[in-house]
């Protein structure tokens, strides 16, 4: 099975992977970068189903931190996996996953209401739930196996399975 | 991938898991290298590279442009060779003799200060270890303190004190010795009690300042609950007995605790904020428990206590006699023969929060006004009352507006004529936009009066100047809890603490009775000027309320 892109297809999902990847490694870099930076503020705000769980991060010191210290460097990660093309389909995944979680935890949803006004103006679809699906596209329209270091991994193990054919 | 076949010129192939062919193709290919990658390959591979290059790039001008903004604040504020008291919270030895502490008064509040001695109800302690949170009250400091005598009207009150004062689950583990807990039937025995070193009055308003003046004339060291006393009298008693015999007195002021006051004081003398001449505070409460209706439990039903086990009389003490009445034992709060309301209650932490900022001291006048608006169940005390005190010279007004009928935040705010604090749990300063010190900074954009000029978080541990929007909206929230040295610490830990320091070692407490002496009179003032209506006035020669 093989995926076939013309140049402008191809050139588009490189342009959307650069931007999310962009975004989402600055997004963890600005937070690692700000030693007040704590999801709290974040967690506070919690709407709808989540708002329980977040509650209970809240409430535990230990666990606050834990998730403090995952979502700076999840988005790292994610943000450098997306741009470099290294381990892109689990980045983009794990990036929709996470980005879905926000969306979850403050949805626009009728009759919930945020103390902080929002980018815009939403109603049940936002730019956060966008962004999601936008990762989802792009794991399924993989580009790193021509743009990316995960060419050179698949490169390698394509030569070593060659070679293991031949002895 | 075929970029040198013709038919695919303009397609890209992305191999999958079955595309071998694709590869050998490749791999049989002139530019192969090596490892049998070609060159296109590798550098079509590395397309990201140049994408993170940029980002670094951009990152590393944004870092530059935000650090030197903050640096030029920074330093236009002069807070670039700031220093912050350490603490040597969580470092200190507490040795020598155990202080032997007496609590008369066992009611919610005796309890809370009991816990922040390092004693807690054995069934509490199960709860929190349930809950996951007991570790963090284990860790606070070992005072090297026992409480051997518990005093209290009520004997429920006085059994669930025992209980938690010979609970041995505590604080310094194993090493806290295990002295017997003595149950006293009224607190004049207690200050007889030559085992007595120490006592923490946590009663009704009404009983303070007797019992302050019974304590010092014993030579008992005091820590006591807000309200210092309810009379100018009382008042003076009091400081006159507890000068007289050199006792160690602190009121349960513990606000001044929060590393955010010591902070504050600290930024004021800076004069960041110019010449203040108005500081507003406030307290918006509006629920029943916060109105002080309180002697009613979750499901409605009356709370504990008859006259079998109340000793009534000795509830009412000094106050005019009047039938047992379980609604008055537990909302003492609304009614003047014991308290004084919004004053006694939250007015004082306020005053005293900015007092401990600004020093204040006594007002020259008072006015009151305000009235029950809401809670009409036959209360003395005001629901709305709103207090102005003037310091002319200081050329500054402190305002008071307290609600217990509206919840709305209205912040403690220290306005000055080139910025206004902030004070929370954290703090925010901002530059006033016709502010003459920041002017030239304004106008070039290195001040951006709508914003935050200066934030402290204590969990942050320093001072910041806020750029940013998004560090913006984490300075409008601010922590929860006071932190020191990076722990969370309870405030009233650390006053009962500075007070047993200074019972061992000498010094003086944050709010002694000097402190305390302008705060109850401020008190006082306050209520009269209610009560009776006028403007209430202090004479600073006589040292009286005219």
């Amino acid at each position: 099975m093989r995926q076939t892109f013309t140049k402008s297809q191809l050139a588009s999902l490189l342009v959307l992977r650069f931007f999310a990847g962009w975004h989402i490694l600055y997004e963890g870099t600005a937070k690692a970068l700000n030693p007040q930076w704590s999801s709290l503020g974040f967690l506070q705000e919690s709407q709808w189903i989540l708002s329980g769980f977040s509650e209970w991060i809240i409430s535990n010191p230990g666990v606050l931190a834990v998730v403090d210290f995952l979502n700076v460097y999840g988005l790292i990660a994610i943000g450098l996996g997306l741009i470099a093309g290294l381990f892109f389909k689990v980045a983009a995944i794990a990036g929709a996953i996470l980005i879905f979680i926000y969306y979850l935890n403050s949805p626009p949803l009728i009759g919930i209401e945020y103390v902080l006004p929002s980018e815009g103006h939403n109603l049940i679809i936002n730019r956060t739930l966008i962004e999601a699906v936008a990762l989802v596209v792009l794991a399924l329209f993989s580009t790193s196996n021509i743009f990316g270091l995960d060419a050179l991994i698949s490169n390698h193990n394509k030569k070593e399975e060659s070679e293991n054919e031949r002895s | 991938m075929n970029d040198h076949n013709d038919k695919n010129r303009n397609k890209n192939t992305i191999p999958e898991k079955n595309a071998g062919n694709e590869m050998n193709v490749q791999g049989k290919s002139d530019k192969t290298g090596k490892s049998g990658i070609s060159r296109r390959t590798v550098v079509k591979a590395l397309a990201g590279i140049p994408v993170l290059g940029l980002f670094g790039h951009q990152l590393l001008k944004k870092r530059n442009y935000d650090l030197e903004k903050r640096e030029a604040v920074v330093k236009k504020l002069g807070l670039d060779t700031m220093d912050f008291p350490v603490s040597d919270y969580g470092t200190r030895r507490h040795g020598g003799d155990l202080l032997r502490v007496g609590i008369i008064g066992y009611g919610a509040r005796g309890n809370q200060l009991a816990r922040s001695l390092g004693f807690m109800h054995p069934d509490e302690v199960k709860r929190r270890h349930e809950l996951g949170d007991l570790d963090e009250w284990l860790e606070q400091e070992y005072l090297n303190v026992a409480i051997t005598g518990i005093c209290d009207v009520f004997d429920m009150h006085t059994e669930n004190g025992m209980a938690v004062a010979q609970n041995d689950i505590r604080p310094g583990g194993q090493d806290a010795p295990k002295l017997p807990v003595k149950r006293y039937g009224h607190y004049r025995e207690m200050l007889d009690d030559k085992d007595i070193d120490a006592v923490i009055i946590a009663t009704p308003d009404h009983h303070h300042g007797q019992m302050t003046v019974d304590a010092a004339k014993a030579g008992k060291h005091i820590y006591c609950e807000k309200t210092v006393a309810n009379t100018e009298k009382e008042m003076n008693e009091l400081y006159n007995a507890v000068k007289e015999s050199g006792v160690v007195y602190q009121l349960g002021h513990q606000i001044t605790q929060n590393v955010i006051y010591q902070q504050a004081r600290e930024l004021i003398k800076r004069d960041i904020l110019g010449k203040i001449t108005l500081v507003q505070t406030t307290s918006n409460r509006n629920t029943a428990h916060g109105a002080w209706i309180r002697h009613l439990d979750g499901q409605g039903n009356p709370k504990p206590g008859s006259e079998q086990t109340i000793d009534w009389m000795q509830w009412l003490g000094k106050a005019p006699y009047t039938p047992f009445s379980i609604e008055r034992f537990y909302n003492w709060t609304l009614y003047f023969d014991y308290a004084t309301g919004l004053i006694g209650q939250l007015f004082t932490h306020e005053f005293d929060a900015i007092n401990q900022i600004l020093r204040l001291g006594i007002p020259k006048t008072v006015t009151s006004s305000g009235g029950t608006y809401f809670w009409k169940d036959g209360r003395d005390m005001a629901d709305l009352l709103h207090i102005v005190l003037e310091y002319p010279n200081r050329d500054l007004t402190l305002l008071y507006s307290g609600s217990l009928a509206s919840s709305r935040g209205r912040g403690r705010v220290i306005m000055g004529h080139d910025a206004s604090m902030e004070i929370g749990n954290n703090i925010m300063i901002n530059a006033d936009r016709n502010s003459t010190q920041y002017q030239e900074a304004i106008q070039s954009g290195l001040i951006d009066p709508s914003a935050p000029m200066i934030t402290y978080n204590p969990g942050a541990g320093q001072v910041d100047a806020v750029t940013s929007a998004s560090e913006r909206y984490y300075a409008t929230r601010g922590l929860t809890t006071t932190t020191i040295n990076g722990r969370r610490v309870d405030v009233t830990h650390l006053h009962l603490r500075e007070w047993i320091n200074c019972i061992r070692d000498g010094g003086v407490p944050s709010v002694n009775v000097d402190i305390a002496f302008d705060e109850g009179i401020a008190c006082v003032m306050a209520q009269r000027a209610y009560v009776e209506k006028r403007v209430v006035e202090w004479d600073d020669v006589a040292r009286k309320i005219v």
